[in-house]
């Protein structure tokens, strides 16, 4: 345990160095590993750790920038924007789960897809507030590129710890005891007292309050949304792809796995543009055939 | 217009029926969501663009080739990777089956381009017009020649051996294994059954929609909704949850635009989960 916590406090210590030492480069990386990180912890939370199987991540993700990306365009202030993401992502989960949560398996997954597919249709059909297929144009940054990179960063690292802490939180709390009885045996959970219904909709809202803010400070770094590229399945089907890389159920795996698919996605796909999806979806299937457990599950494995 | 309406959502609905047979068999058999389903369906569309644009042959005609190919690419996928994760958790057959529709829709993509293409055979029967209704007969042809299909897959799995193998397999797999059924070989049959009615649905569909792999993520979303509409796992549920929802489309494209004709469906589908996650019909056996 020690080990661990001061593998994380250098990991922190790094984090906080890059917009110091590093390029721009480098800077797009820590972006894109932090917002990674928080997707795939944010998943974990009902996914891994309860066992549903959702497909909502880029729900909220799509919510989160609009909000943002409306907030913005409106003059609010950034931070303010931002928040509202988590907010209204937060409240999406809240409504969205009382109506998907209480169902399993299957019915629970495609249901959890269809409210993506819904909010892009939306989104796209919604031409006054959303801009429709166009997109959105959101207002430049009065500030230098390389300012704004770090400002960025600086952004998407915050959210990924916060969400590595709610992670951390959860996980040795109550919460996340009542969360892994219900991947256990839901009906025996209940039947004892478990409060299932209350506990699978905290996890849901948290991982709305953790994507929304991500999401909005994407449509910031990008400054152009669109509905097909926030509420994209991919996004959904990714963070899934992460946690299960490292390891579902367990606090570091989605950040081992975030940063071993970012490792992956540089060093493999830059190379393999046009079959960029096919590549992934190999991956995939590999993955799930032979290392249903993660590296880490593998690792616990070998040692034990 | 009322029965325009009526005739437009029943041609609609024979089309759907015939995509959800297939996706809800393997569903109810093999407790797979067929994440690849979609894609398959178009990808018999673009065998049907083949045939008609390089032989020149007419979609029906190409169509039991279409069949019995996609057949084979799903007997090949269950032999080789479905069969290991059968008895997995949701996620892990989830992920298995959308990592294949990744990659089958990123290979259409690059062969054929995500522009609509459309199929004009020489031969079409041209709209007949009674009492002011008009009857688009192409579309008919393909909607009845869809709802006998998936007519076909019920007196199968009624009448032949291999179909109450399948009822077997799914009511108990264990006791059917015990009664010398072999199992694994039924779920290959029975993936390469759904796979093969998604080719055959996708050589119609040609025939009536533009030709897309954009499409597919729709094409799956309507087997999915007409699961559970129609109550998943039977055919005759697929047959009244297809005609059912090309009505209630139809009608939500008069009502609030063809554009929000779709999700009019998918919020019907997640209300229905919400209310009657079994489907309006309830649980029925298979056939």
């Amino acid at each position: 345990m020690r080990r661990l916590a001061a593998g994380m406090a250098l990991l922190l210590a790094a984090a906080a160095l890059l917009p110091i030492v590093g390029g721009p480069y480098a800077l797009r990386i820590g972006m894109m590993l932090a917002m990674y990180i928080s997707l795939a912890s944010s998943w974990n939370l009902l996914g891994g750790m309860a066992g549903y199987p959702s497909f909502a991540t880029a729900a909220f993700f799509g919510v989160g920038a609009y909000t943002g990306a409306l907030l913005q365009g409106a003059g609010g202030p950034l931070p303010l924007a931002w928040a509202a993401g988590g907010v209204a992502s937060a409240l999406v989960a809240f409504v969205v789960g009382w109506v998907v949560l209480p169902l399993r398996g299957h019915y629970f997954a495609i249901a959890s897809l269809a409210v993506v597919i819904v909010l892009r249709q939306i989104a796209t059909n919604w031409t006054d507030l959303t801009g429709g297929g166009m997109g959105l144009n959101l207002p430049v940054l009065a500030l230098g590129p390389e300012a704004q990179a770090r400002m960025i960063y600086a952004a998407q690292a915050v959210v990924a710890v916060l969400a590595t802490l709610v992670s951390v939180v959860v996980a040795g709390g109550r919460l996340g005891f009542s969360l892994r009885c219900i991947k256990q045996n839901e009906t025996a959970a209940g039947m004892l007292g478990l409060n299932t219904r209350a506990a699978k909709a905290t996890a849901f809202v948290l991982s709305g309050a953790i994507v929304g803010p991500a999401g909005a400070i994407y449509a910031s770094s990008v400054s152009y949304i669109e509905p097909g590229d926030v509420f994209d399945i991919l996004l959904t089907v990714e963070p899934i792809i992460m946690t299960m890389l490292g390891g579902v159920g367990t606090v570091f795996g989605p950040l081992l796995g975030a940063g071993l698919f970012l490792l992956l996605e540089q060093t493999v796909w830059a190379s393999f543009l046009s079959v960029h999806a096919a590549v992934l979806g190999v991956l995939v299937v590999v993955l799930a055939l032979f290392l249903p457990d993660g590296v880490l599950g593998r690792f616990r494995r070998a040692r034990a | 217009m009322l029965a325009q309406i009526l005739i437009n959502g029943l041609i609609l609905g024979g089309l759907y029926a015939c995509i959800a047979a297939g996706f809800s068999l393997v569903w109810g058999v093999l407790n797979i969501i067929n994440l690849l389903h979609g894609t398959l369906v178009v990808a018999g569309s673009y065998g049907a663009w083949l045939a008609w644009r390089y032989w020149g042959l007419h979609p029906l005609v190409a169509l039991p080739l279409i069949a019995l190919a996609s057949a084979g690419v799903g007997a090949a996928i269950q032999a080789g990777l479905l069969n290991r994760v059968v008895a997995a958790p949701v996620l892990i057959t989830l992920v298995v089956t959308f990592g294949l529709d990744l990659v089958a829709n990123n290979a259409l993509l690059l062969g054929f381009g995500a522009d609509y293409r459309s199929i004009r055979p020489t031969w079409t029967l041209g709209t007949a017009v009674i009492g002011g209704l008009r009857i688009p007969l192409d579309r008919a042809m393909a909607a009845s020649v869809a709802l006998a299909m998936t007519g076909l897959l019920w007196l199968l799995l009624r009448r032949s051996w291999l179909g109450r193998a399948i009822v077997a397999v799914r009511m108990d797999a264990d006791a059917a294994g015990m009664m010398g059924i072999r199992v694994r070989r039924v779920y290959v049959a029975t993936f390469a059954l759904g796979t093969g009615l998604a080719g055959a649905a996708g050589a119609l569909l040609g025939l009536v929609f533009p030709i897309s792999p954009l499409q597919s993520e729709a094409y799956l979303g309507t087997a999915f909704t007409v699961c559970v509409l129609g109550g998943l796992g039977s055919v005759v549920g697929a047959a009244a949850g297809g005609l059912m929802l090309g009505l209630i489309e139809s009608v939500a494209t008069l009502y609030f635009g063809a554009e929000y004709a779709s999700v009019t469906s998918f919020v019907l589908l997640i209300a229905l989960l919400a209310i009657r996650p079994d489907g309006l019909f309830g649980r029925q056996g298979f056939a």
